[in-house]
């Protein structure tokens, strides 16, 4: 083919992927169900759904660590199961780190632990040395922790570790679940601004599973919803609340800004859809009122 | 009255090494007062480290103060012969469920505290049944632990606690590892306990939203209580609260960015319905007059 | 195989008679079906024992095909010790002759019997944790060995001890399947290579689950005083173990059946 000239954009592509657990005994359950969906290069997508609505199970498909009962994942333009690809390389490709990933580490320092992965690529140790340098920059690990143990370090900073661990190895897609849960307010602003910086300055693809819709509005461009395995929706931000009670119908929280303007509505005050800021709410109420 | 009384309570955690020479004195509270009266819902703020949980595990005293005192209904916690009473009274949950639980059902869990207290097989079975039915997990009573889910698991660890009839509880950061339901669960169940069994709550807690409906809130940096009033009191002081790496509930951030823009803005607006009025109640006021 | 496969030693909840019975007595009678295993000595004998597992799984309501699950760990031992004998147990009588070695009709007739009677051990055995819910299996425990307190035998920390490991097990194997996850999503091979290779890969795999059942430990700990646990001293229990005529049935039953097994092995 035109190698070149055709860009592939497309990074991840799922066609029907369906994952049943326990298959062929009574406990039989379907996780995922037809999942059709398709993400291009740089796209920042947030996924949201309950607990038990299949996310996990669906990420876990992504970089081949689970593989379908049916359907296809095709990675960079590569069927991740088709007998060519040695799926470790694709660990390799698409990263991914796990709720509470500082629970991984292991290594005597914090040096050590983020090569972990590089080394596993069998790379050379300059290579590996520089790789971990710039992964521990974009985390915002200073450089004097690089020798001390993990295990001295606080919450957030570990989990800050495991994510460098992964970043090190140069994913062309990061695939993030639930990177902030438990970390307190400070905490959970630095590692999500962290993966913020490293989307826009390496233009690597991110996706993020996350509880908290305040965090989704403020990072992603698009919202994969799930719901009992099902794709419910799959939507720009903009889209998504310009019909928020669809979200509200399969109970998922929305932000307490969003609320706020749809009971502002209600009350004959309409400031427009899809404010779910603060600071884009602030700013519409101000030039409603004139005061911009 | 009082439950909880902390007289210039100043608490570090020492390190000694192989000869049992102080190497390491790290404190981790200083000269805190503090006095919780009977039935009062009180919410801890604080970011990680700032000695919360320090705080937490004197008011039962699995920590004992390096100076000052806790008293528990007039019960000193330095006393070791109180110090059953002591927990009976004040119960304690944390933040992992899954360390909490003892046993492979949930009944036989529940019934630890009271097989603990010594009470015979009848009291502990109608006490069990209580506790169960009051956090509303009673129909899983024959469940492993492992099978429930983050909400059902926490619940379990509260009825555990509660089956001691303490007078007061503890709760360190016990929705941190919880989705939003189950967040939601966890909060309901313990209002219930503070409103209708008028059990005092200390609430330690990194979420704001959680703090909003409670009676009074405190506010911990560096081992010390430097805020302390209701929450519309604490909510309006943004600047300082964001100074301490704490949040503020959106409501109150729309609010400020306002007054900021040179509205004149009440500052008291803590929930939703108080903000949609304010804002309503602006347009108002900023009606453009031509 | 999954670690979650594994039914050995697990509880099915349930009412059979069985179920009923005080775990004390199942305890002691799994220990003289033991004994009746080990008297038996020749084919015959050991029919009556093999009956009376039979009879017993249909008395718990469990079905058969547990007996089978049960071999699957079990297996390698079970190929194990049938080698053994099927190569290294002498006689008169050769039935094939490889070469390097013999294989006599004896050597096949105690591989056979010895197989019987693990799958008998094994069988019989689960019977007591299929039907015993684990605290009245610890309660059992305990209260049998209650009258070693006096000896200072601490009988109710080891009852303790085993109460929380039981509570953990399936929490430590969700966390270690997570943590293998999370390894092989960072490139580690957990199951390829040779013996040493695969051994070196486990450390990322068990250093953090060391880590985290320390931490589980000392939080389970602070969590368990906070309930005013101090020991067994003053310590009552809201299940009270109580025996039956049910229970002086079957032990009635078993001596019997020892009696019988006694009198087949004498014929």
């Amino acid at each position: 083919m035109c190698r070149g000239v055709v860009k592939i954009n497309r990074v991840i592509q799922t066609d029907e992927l369906t994952h049943k657990y326990s298959l062929g005994t009574p406990f039989e359950s379907t996780a995922v169900d037809g999942l059709s969906f398709s993400v291009e290069k740089g796209e920042f997508i947030g996924i949201i759904g309950h607990t038990g609505s299949g996310k996990s199970t669906l990420i876990q498909h992504l970089n081949g660590l689970l593989k379908p009962t049916d359907g296809y994942v095709i990675i960079n333009g590569r069927d991740i199961w088709s007998k060519k690809v040695n799926i470790k390389e694709i660990r390799f490709e698409v990263g991914l780190v796990f709720q509470y990933s500082e629970h991984q580490l292991f290594e005597e320092t914090v040096f050590k632990d983020i090569a972990f992965g590089p080394k596993n690529m069998g790379l050379s140790q300059e290579e590996i040395e520089q790789r971990v340098l710039d992964a521990a920059c974009a985390m915002g690990i200073d450089e004097s922790w690089l020798s001390r143990s993990p295990f001295d370090l606080s919450g957030g900073e570990k989990r800050r570790v495991a994510l460098a661990g992964v970043i090190s190895m140069r994913p062309t897609v990061l695939i993030l679940d639930e990177p902030a849960a438990g970390l307190d307010p400070q905490g959970r602003k630095t590692v999500l601004s962290k993966i913020s910086q490293y989307h826009k300055s390496s233009g690597i693809t991110v996706l993020l599973i996350s509880h908290s819709m305040d965090d989704i509005v403020k990072y992603a461009d698009k919202v994969l919803v799930m719901e009992n395995g099902k794709l419910h929706s799959f939507e720009t931000i903009e889209k998504v609340f310009s019909h928020s009670h669809n979200l509200e119908k399969i109970g998922l929280d929305l932000p307490q800004t969003t609320k706020i303007a749809m009971r502002l509505k209600e009350k004959g005050l309409d400031l427009g859809d899809g404010l779910y800021t603060v600071s884009k709410l602030a700013q519409k109420f101000l030039e409603r009122i004139g005061k911009v | 009255m009082n439950i909880i009384e902390v007289k210039n309570l100043s608490y570090s955690y020492q390190h000694f090494d192989d000869e049992g020479n102080l190497i390491e004195s790290a404190p981790a509270l200083l000269e805190i007062n503090l006095d919780i009266p009977k039935g009062q819902f009180v919410a801890v703020l604080g970011h990680n480290g700032s000695g919360k949980s320090t705080l937490a595990k004197h008011l039962n005293g699995i920590l004992k103060p390096t100076k000052g005192g806790v008293c528990v209904n007039k019960m000193d916690v330095n006393d070791e012969t109180l110090i059953y009473d002591i927990r009976q009274t004040v119960g304690m949950v944390f933040q992992n469920p899954d360390n909490q639980i003892v046993a492979s059902t949930v009944e036989e869990d529940v019934a630890f505290a009271p097989e603990n207290l010594g009470l015979e097989p009848k009291e502990i079975r109608l006490r069990i049944d209580k506790a169960m039915k009051t956090v509303g997990i009673y129909e899983f009573r024959r469940h492993a632990p492992h099978r429930l889910s983050g909400g059902q698991k926490q619940r379990v660890a509260i009825a555990g606690v509660i089956a001691m009839e303490p007078e007061c509880l503890v709760l360190d950061e016990i929705t941190a590892m919880l989705d939003p339901k189950g967040r939601k669960e966890i909060m309901n169940t313990v209002e219930k306990l503070n409103r209708e069994k008028g059990i005092t709550v200390i609430l330690i807690t990194h979420y704001m939203e959680e703090a909003v409906n409670s009676d009074r809130v405190l506010v911990m940096d560096k081992g010390r209580i430097i805020m302390d009033g209701t929450p519309k009191q604490i909510f309006s002081r943004v600047e300082t609260l964001k100074n301490v790496g704490l949040d503020v509930p959106p409501v109150t951030e729309l609010m400020h960015l306002l007054s900021q823009s040179g509205l004149k803005v009440k500052n008291d607006v803590i929930n939703e319905e108080e903000c949609v009025e304010e804002l309503l109640r602006l347009t108002e006021l900023y009606k453009p007059t031509n | 195989m999954n670690l979650k496969d594994i039914t050995i030693g697990q509880f099915f909840p349930g009412d059979s008679i069985v179920h009923r019975m005080d775990g004390r007595f199942k305890l002691v009678l799994s220990f003289l079906f033991i004994i009746i295993l080990f008297t038996a000595d020749n084919f015959r004998a050991l029919f009556i024992p093999c009956a009376f597992i039979l009879m017993a799984y249909t008395a718990c309501e469990i079905s058969y095909v547990f007996i089978f699950k049960n071999m699957r760990p079990i297996m390698p031992i079970l190929i194990f010790t049938g080698i053994i004998n099927l190569f290294f147990v002498g006689g008169n009588e050769v039935l094939w002759d490889l070469g390097f070695v013999q294989i006599y009709l004896e050597g096949v007739r105690t591989c056979v019997f010895v197989i019987i009677r693990i799958v008998a051990l094994i069988t019989g055995m689960s019977i007591v944790t299929y039907t015993t819910s684990p605290i009245t299996l610890t309660d059992s425990i305990e209260s049998l060995l209650s009258p070693l307190k006096k000896l200072n035998f601490p009988a109710h920390e080891l009852a303790m001890m085993m109460t929380i490991a039981l509570r953990f097990i399936p929490t430590l194997v969700e966390e270690t399947d997570k943590i293998m996850s999370a390894q092989k999503a960072r490139g580690a091979s957990l199951d390829t290579g040779g013996i040493a290779k695969r051994a070196k890969a486990l450390i990322p795999v068990l250093i953090p689950l060391f880590i985290s059942a320390f931490k589980r430990a000392s939080e389970l700990a602070t969590a368990m005083e906070c309930r005013c646990y101090r020991g067994g001293e003053g310590r009552t229990k809201m299940r009270q173990l109580k025996s039956s005529k049910i229970d002086y049935l079957v032990s009635v039953l078993m001596l019997c059946t020892l009696g019988m097994v006694i009198l087949v092995n004498i014929a």
